[in-house]
């Protein structure tokens, strides 16, 4: 699941990428949320999803801010009882990823120009109906930024973003 | 044996030693109240209202160190602890609360007298659970206790649902974990030698080094260490709010509170220090007024066992993590004696140029009522407050000896506080003399706990400051506000000896010095029945010094009558001065009641 809070790169200081391995518990995300609520944090988009141990749920937070409020999130959230982990990925080589649909008007006339667009970014269509596309995009944050404006112009009728995850290159882990 | 979850619930409280339940029976908590009716070795306390159970555990753990445990039923019952977690998180104060909850298979249908509580204190406890089957209870239990006392202390809350309670498990006594093991939870006690040695190098470069020292060195009992490290050093030592007994009050090296309401000497001091050693504080907003303006000049060594207080306000040149007597322990290892210097000196003319001072012409002042309070008890008893202005003036007047002895609700502020959190200290330690200063203000928030006073026969002494209006939001008022009193007359107020004789209590009233005097010496005759002093003190008097929210100590304001009131003859009370006995005080008190956190 993800959640967006806010539109992208609407604060100040530098962008972080943190993932937060956390207790598979009932409730957790609610405790992690809450904490960037109530103290004023930015997130920028956020993802929970199962990891290869059952027992434990990965987070993945894009959040704005300098050093130091960086620094204050990492501490609050080691705090929460059921937080194991906070990993800042801005500090080593990562990859990072996110998926979005977007249905995108699609008269007749315009069908070619998208379709040149969804091949120029790999990206595919996945449902084509009489009068609009749904397409399929993976990569970087600013490469799906960068689609969505070029196909803005055919009128987006509605985006989902699954907001970015993110993992180590190399053989380290989380 | 197959018990009940309640029963194996109350089992789970006996493997933790707890001896005293502050509680209010309901409907989700039936199986629970079965359950101690027939249970003779923790005792229930009936309270009037749910937060008076909770700022009674709050008390309890306050006085002794150990976990305060209060009881409420789901619903009204767990909303109505809220203010009394709310009160222990902000102070890091260790609780478990236990509510009731509605059937499980009830949750989130809006049934009857069910709210979301584990939802709704998420951002007041340190941790909380939600128990959906009565085998995780032993479990639930071990790690609630267990997070509440170790690290950081704060409450923690279980909530319980009814089928929970009912359900019958088998209990065969050794399902309770004997060591609790939370991979994601592990408090750093012990601090980072190096920088424990870097600490000690900058102690001996620094040539106006202060200590300010907070809550934390209550919670890990380390005012023995506190008292050497200032001693070896000759720093000296302020408190805040919370740190008030991690030395004794009367040592010469004891500046008393710093912040808006502290001592102009201690906050002088900080002022101009160039050494700033923050031992088990946070920096918190009434401390430092305007922060880049707080110790400007100074170096800061920052010793606390959360490491989000590291760097939260102010960034330390030396940050060290860990409990605060395990790190001054280590510290006391490495830090060479220190003469007494210039800036001792220094310190002591701002002392005699800046004393608290009020009006010692027989009127009856908060002041001096606090002073007697002391005087009367060989400043021997334990100390409850409210909130306000009487709450500053005890802490610039009530020397405390010794740690656990002052009992204050700090960072949430909360009137109707100081009733029930005298109750539980009083219960926590029944043969030592307990004292409750309230407002006219505070006391009519929590006044129905009279009632649990009365009936489990406290000899507390209530002592309400009566200036017949809220006291400091009116100074406020007439500081920044254009005197432009705004809804804080309390001239019609319950007569309050009446009130008292209702609740089956002693009441005086009193309105001279004179007749405080008499009053209180015949409420410390009492044995088994609390006394109410209504003290119709002057009115309209305004705490000093005082430095307006958000601003430095250079807009410090003084007492409006300081030059007058410095010189008067009678401006040195007697008192007592540090003596062996303080020595001794302090640590008989820590060894009876503040062992609990040697586990972590």
């Amino acid at each position: 699941m993800a959640l967006t809070l806010s539109g992208p790169s609407s604060v100040q200081g530098q962008q972080h990428i943190i993932t937060v391995l956390v207790e598979n518990h009932p409730g957790v995300l609610a405790r992690v949320s809450g904490l960037f609520a109530r103290r004023g944090y930015n997130i920028e988009s956020l993802t929970v999803s199962i990891t290869e141990n059952p027992d434990v749920s990965r987070m993945t937070i894009v959040v704005g801010g300098d050093e130091l409020v960086l620094e204050q999130i990492t501490k609050q959230l080691n705090k929460l009882i059921e937080v194991m982990r906070v990993v800042d990925y801005t500090e080593f080589a990562a990859v990072e990823r996110e998926l979005a649909l977007i249905k995108v008007n699609a008269e007749p006339r315009d069908r070619a120009e998208i379709m040149q667009i969804v091949e120029v970014f790999r990206a595919r269509i996945i449902d084509m109906g009489e009068r609009a596309f749904i397409i399929e995009v993976t990569g970087g944050t600013d490469k799906i930024d960068k689609i969505r404006d070029l196909l803005a112009p055919h009128g987006i009728r509605e985006m989902v973003r699954t907001g970015v995850i993110a993992m180590a290159r190399g053989s380290r882990t989380a | 044996m197959s018990l009940s979850g309640a029963q194996v619930m109350l089992e789970c409280l006996r493997r933790e030693g707890v001896a005293h339940v502050f509680g209010y029976p309901g409907g989700s908590v039936l199986p629970i109240y079965d359950a101690l009716y027939d249970c003779h070795d923790i005792m229930h306390v009936l309270v009037r209202h749910e937060q008076g159970a909770a700022h009674m555990a709050d008390g309890y753990a306050r006085a002794t160190g150990k976990v305060g445990v209060c009881l409420a039923t789901s619903g009204p019952g767990a909303t109505n602890l809220v203010t009394g977690i709310a009160n222990a998180y902000m102070d890091s104060i260790p609780m478990v609360a236990i509510t009731g909850q509605v059937r499980t298979t009830a949750i989130g249908k809006d049934a009857f007298q069910e709210a979301d509580i584990t939802g709704i204190t998420i951002p007041v406890t340190k941790h909380n659970f939600l128990v959906k089957d009565a085998a995780d209870l032993p479990r639930t239990f071990a790690e609630a206790f267990h997070v509440a006392r170790t690290g950081r202390p704060g409450p923690v809350l279980v909530d319980m649902p009814l089928d929970v309670s009912q359900q019958r498990i088998e209990w065969s006594g050794d399902q309770y974990p004997q060591k609790v093991d939370m991979p994601s939870y592990r408090p750093t006690t012990r601090g980072h030698e190096v920088q424990i040695k870097r600490a000690a190098a900058a102690i001996a470069q620094a040539a106006r080094p202060v200590l300010y020292v907070g809550g934390g060195a209550i919670s890990s009992g380390a005012q023995a260490e506190v008292t050497e490290l200032a001693e070896r050093t000759n720093i000296l030592v302020t408190t805040t709010l919370l740190g008030k007994g991690a030395i004794s009050e009367a040592h010469p090296l004891c500046m008393g509170m710093l912040g808006m309401h502290g001592t102009a000497y201690a906050n002088h001091a900080v002022h101009n220090c160039d050494l700033l050693i923050a031992i088990g504080a946070r920096f918190d907003d009434r401390v430092t007024g305007k922060v880049d303006r707080f110790a400007p000049g100074a170096r800061v060594i920052h010793i606390d066992i959360d490491p989000a207080e590291i760097g939260k306000v102010r960034q330390p040149e030396i940050p060290i993590v860990g409990d605060v007597k395990t790190v001054l322990q280590v510290l006391l290892k490495h830090v060479e004696p220190r003469p007494a210097g210039e800036w001792n000196e220094q310190i002591e003319e701002w002392r005699q140029r800046f004393p608290l001072v009020y009006p010692r012409d027989g009127g009856l002042y908060t002041e001096a009522i606090i002073e007697h309070i002391g005087e009367a008890t060989e400043w021997k008893a334990v100390m409850a407050t409210d909130v306000g202005q009487h709450q500053m003036w005890a802490a610039q007047y009530f020397r405390t000896r010794a740690p656990r002895q002052w009992i204050t609700s700090g960072g949430l502020g909360t009137m109707g506080y100081g009733l029930p959190a005298a109750i539980g200290a009083q219960f926590a330690r029944p043969d030592e003399r307990v004292v409750c200063l309230s407002g006219d203000g505070s006391f009519q928030m929590c006044t129905q706990e009279l009632m649990t006073a009365s009936i489990y026969g406290l000899p507390l002494i209530v002592c309400i400051s009566n200036n017949r209006s809220l006291g400091m939001v009116r100074q406020w008022q007439e500081m920044f506000y254009h005197e432009r009193y705004s809804h804080v007359d309390l001239e019609q107020s319950p007569d309050f000896v009446k009130l008292a004789e209702a609740y089956n209590c002693i009441g005086y009233r009193v309105t001279t010095l004179e007749e405080f005097r008499a009053a209180f010496s015949a409420a410390l005759e009492q044995t088994n029945r609390p006394v109410v002093i209504d003290c119709s003190v002057t009115g309209a008097e305004n705490v000093f010094p005082m430095i307006p929210s958000g601003q430095t100590v250079n807009e410090m304001r003084m007492h409006t009558r300081l030059e007058e009131l410095r010189s008067a003859p009678n401006a040195d009370p007697e008192g007592w001065s540090y003596d062996e006995e303080d020595q001794k005080l302090s640590q008989i008190v820590d060894a009876g009641h503040g062992g609990a956190r040697k586990e972590n």
